[in-house]
């Protein structure tokens, strides 16, 4: 395929198969880490990092040049932006949903955080560090089941 | 000294403080005295590793010669590093490596905030990217020194102490050399000066809090900044730097 009849659309649905290495529930779209997508002199994919040392980000960046191959698309670069930088706000609906059906209570700027098992409001946070920089350990005391909380950022 | 090049001396400061500091946390995993500690270590550690890429590769880029990341943190020896004194301290106990995260993550989120608003663009970029964690690094400190001060008599001599021990380092922050001005001359850097009130009045904030007493000014060990290190930062390198030493450029 010559670089110049990809269409921009087209990228973003082939960007919505990349998964974030960390949580593979969600589509780096569904992340909110895609600033943009140029299709007029070969692709170049914007991409912002989550967090300075998210050890994700080349892991990222080379799925990505990878999935444009495999559509054969070669002339690909991917530019890094720091400004403005991520927040969690950035993650979609589509996106919270899919981390709450997972497991994961997505970012809330209320407290306490609902249970993503049984949606209980009678909950407590275990640890503020969780397996990931950016998830802290809480636990239900409804149904007793602990869950991961994605923090604000 | 022209503008470029102080520019370059500043933003590898910052690299060099970030890894450093880094390094020292990195010694402690698996160290630590509880599972939730050993995670905020790792991966505020991985933060600050983050945060010292950034830096290099944008001194890299300023210089011009091709170095890379990698060339910068583990290809120069000790003189060309300028990190803070503070941070090449060794870890010693909890308390020790506590003071230390508390003094330098006081000082750098005013140190981030006024890069924030200078007229480099890529360095108010990295610094807005990096405000975001040191702010919730700067909390996790504050409270584990409030723990060990407002604790047991144990934990408060020895938080006591700590402080005591780490306060000869924390003049080196505030003092302005040549490239400290260029940067605020040249492109609005920060004013050392205002950023050390802040600071005072920050820490005071919490040494209170923790039942402790701010220590009184003494003398000031300083150096780090021009390269001139205490003992430790030679066997810090020595171990962070072996492999690319002994086999450059190595990949894996
Ligand atoms: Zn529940």
């Amino acid at each position: 395929m010559v670089a110049a009849e990809v269409k921009r659309e087209q990228v973003f649905e082939w960007l919505a198969n990349v998964p974030d290495p960390e949580i593979p529930v969600l589509s780096i779209l569904d992340l909110g880490i895609v600033r943009d997508v140029d299709v007029s002199a070969g692709v170049t994919v914007t991409l912002t990092p989550t967090y300075s040392g998210c050890p994700a980000t080349e892991v990222i960046e080379s799925t990505v040049l990878m999935a444009l191959r495999q559509h054969g698309v070669v002339d690909v670069a991917i530019k890094r932006v720091l400004s403005p930088p991520w927040t969690t706000d950035w993650i979609t609906a589509d996106g919270r949903e899919k981390l709450r059906r997972y497991g994961i209570a997505p970012p809330s700027k209320e407290k306490p955080v609902a249970c993503p098992q049984c949606e209980s409001l009678d909950t407590e946070c275990v640890s503020e560090f969780g397996s990931t920089a950016c998830k802290a350990a809480w636990r239900c005391r409804e149904c007793l089941e602990p869950f991961e909380y994605f923090k604000c950022l | 000294m022209s503008a470029n090049q102080a520019l370059i001396a500043y933003t590898l400061r910052l690299a060099d403080n970030a890894l450093i500091l880094a390094q020292r946390m990195v010694e402690l995993v698996a160290a630590e005295p509880e599972l939730e500690e050993e995670l905020a270590n790792a991966n505020f550690a991985l933060d600050f590793i983050g945060q010292a890429r950034m830096f290099y590769t944008y001194a890299g880029e300023l210089e011009g010669q091709g170095r890379s990341e990698d060339d910068f943190a583990f290809m120069r020896d000790e003189r060309e590093f300028g990190n803070l004194l503070l941070l090449e301290q060794p870890n010693g106990h909890f308390g020790d490596a506590l003071v230390r995260q508390f003094l330098f993550e006081a000082f750098y989120l005013h140190l981030l905030e006024a890069l924030m608003r200078c007229s480099d663009q890529r360095l108010c970029e990295i610094a807005a990217r990096a405000i975001k964690e040191v702010k919730y690094h700067f909390r996790h400190s504050s409270h584990w020194l409030v723990r060990l001060g407002d604790g047991t008599e144990l934990s408060h001599n020895r938080a006591q102490t700590s402080l005591d021990d780490a306060w000869r380092y924390t003049g080196e922050m505030f003092t302005a050399d040549e490239i400290d001005t260029a940067m605020q001359e040249n492109f609005d850097g920060p004013d050392l000066a205002s950023i050390h009130e802040l600071w005072r009045r920050d820490i005071a904030t919490v040494v209170v809090e923790a039942t402790l007493q701010l220590p009184d000014d003494q003398w000031m060990a300083s150096g780090g900044k021009q390269g001139r290190h205490s003992e430790h930062l030679g066997f810090l390198l020595a171990e962070m730097q072996y492999l690319q030493r002994s086999f450059p450029g190595a990949t894996w």
